[in-house]
Formats: structure tokens, sequence, C-alpha cells
């Protein structure tokens, strides 16, 4: 009931890879590290590929890093999420305002 | 009106490391009773965003360090009993207090400043109730449909 953060660089783009779970517990690191990222590069990748459960804490942190980034005028995406936590964008319509790119395991793109 | 139900009762501080571990629980109750993958997703997170509400709440004060859960699991449905104050349920009393969710409800709005958390509950439960008199209590119910294969008595039960 972790959540392992790696941020390393891919071609100027700040990659953020998470594995283990985004809750009440771990969000805090999480919305920590990603909101100095965000500052600082004008492109940022939140790999989600191994988060396999996510709540509206992680909604939140995202909304967040959204909300920076626009000020900032940088780039925030989001990559591989599993079908389990794209769903929470999808009830939430946060999908419509964050770019959410490679859904796993499910047909939506 | 008598319904025989399993309860289970859980008692853990008010601090946001526990919230995991509620969801493990939950997951586990959920698949004795047969629910499927993605209904304990549902219930996970809905479990999972009530705790985190009762969290917050009993954070604000002091002398409030537990948080207590209740699931009742009948043969259709399950109910899952979130209280941030630390003492036991009385289930009647409760059910004499509770009313439906509504929007305009004050303990409702106080609830929202966790964002999309009590959104969440109310996609993903079949029914939600909030009571505001001692403390915040959320109840919440999921209903299991049997499958075809379960009706065929092909899937474990445990009705006779």
């Amino acid at each position: 009931m972790n959540l392992h953060i790696d941020d390393h660089l891919e071609q100027d783009v700040g990659v953020l890879k998470l594995s283990g779970e985004i809750d009440a517990y771990t969000a805090p690191q999480l919305k920590e590290k990603l909101l100095s990222l965000v500052e600082e590069k004008p492109n940022v990748e939140v790999d989600l590929l191994k988060v396999s459960y996510m709540d509206s804490t992680g909604l939140g942190v995202f909304i967040s890093a959204l909300k920076l980034s626009k000020e900032k005028g940088h780039e925030f995406k989001l990559v591989n999420l599993q079908e389990n936590v794209y769903r929470l964008f999808n009830i939430t319509g946060l999908n419509e305002v964050i770019n959410i790119e490679n859904t796993v395991e499910g047909e939506i793109s | 009106m008598k319904q025989a139900f399993d309860f289970v009762e859980m008692k853990v501080p008010a601090k946001s490391e526990f919230v995991g571990v509620l969801r493990l629980t939950i997951s586990g109750l959920a698949n004795r009773m047969g629910f499927s993958y993605e209904e304990i997703e549902d219930l996970k997170v809905a479990t999972s965003e009530a705790i985190t509400n009762a969290v917050n709440h009993a954070y604000y004060d002091e002398d409030t360090g537990e948080v207590t859960i209740g699931f009742g699991m009948y043969d259709d449905r399950i109910e899952i009993m979130i209280a941030d104050r630390g003492g036991s349920f009385d289930l009647k009393e409760i059910r004499e207090q509770i009313g439906p969710y509504n929007d305009g409800e004050s303990s409702v709005e106080e609830m929202r400043e966790g964002g999309f958390g009590l959104f969440l509950i109310d996609a993903l439960m079949d029914k939600v109730e909030i009571n505001n008199n001692h403390g915040v209590i959320v109840i919440m119910t999921k209903f299991l449909y049997e499958n075809e294969v379960g009706q065929n008595g092909d899937q474990i039960s445990t009705t006779q």
C-alpha cells in the first residue's frame, strides 16, 4: 500500500513513473514531487502503468498539476492508465480537461 | 421485518495510513460475497473515499481519534457504515436517524471540501445515506446482482 515514485528525464521531458497505490496516505508525497517537476520542466509526463489503485486524492493532485502547468504555460500529460484508474477520470469528466494518452487493457485511446 | 446478516465492525485510528488496510478488508469481504472484479474496485474506491472524509473530519475535532467502520453482509447486498466518532454502532438508532443523500444538505457541503470524494461514492454505490447528528455517519449500499452461473448453483454461496 505504498507508492514508489521514480523521476527521470527522457529527451527534455520530465517523466514521473509511479508504481503502487495513490490514496490519502501516498498523495501528499506525489503532490510535492509532481508540482516541483511541473514548475521546472516545460514538458511533464506521468506514467501510471503500474498504478493499481487510485481515488479522488489522486484526482486532486492531477488537478493541481494541471492548474500549475496552465499558469506556467507548460505541458502536462498522463500516460498508460489502467482501466480502473481511467474510469475515475471518465466518471468525473476530468478526461475532458486533462491530457491522457495510451490507456491500457481497454479500447479507449 | 427481520433479515439475517453477518456484521463485521472495525475501529481504526483516524490516520490516512489505515485507509489502505480497510481497502484490503472490503476487498476480502466483497470477494467472499461473490461481487465481480469491477464491483470490488467500486467498493474499494467508495470505502476509501468515505474513510478519507472521516479521517479529515476527525482531524478538526481533537478528541475524536478513531474511525468506526461496519460492514453488514446480506444475501443480496453489502452495507458499509463509516462513522468518524469512536463509539460503536447502535444499528437501530442509526437507522431511525438516517435520511437519504440530498444535494442541498449542509453535511454534504461539509464533505465536499475533499473535492470529488462524495461524488464518486454516489456514482459507484447503489444507495448513499448520510447522518450528521453526532459526528458524520455515511451508510452506503451495493447490491449483489447474481449472474446466471450463480442461479444454477455453480457459485459459492452461503445460503442453503
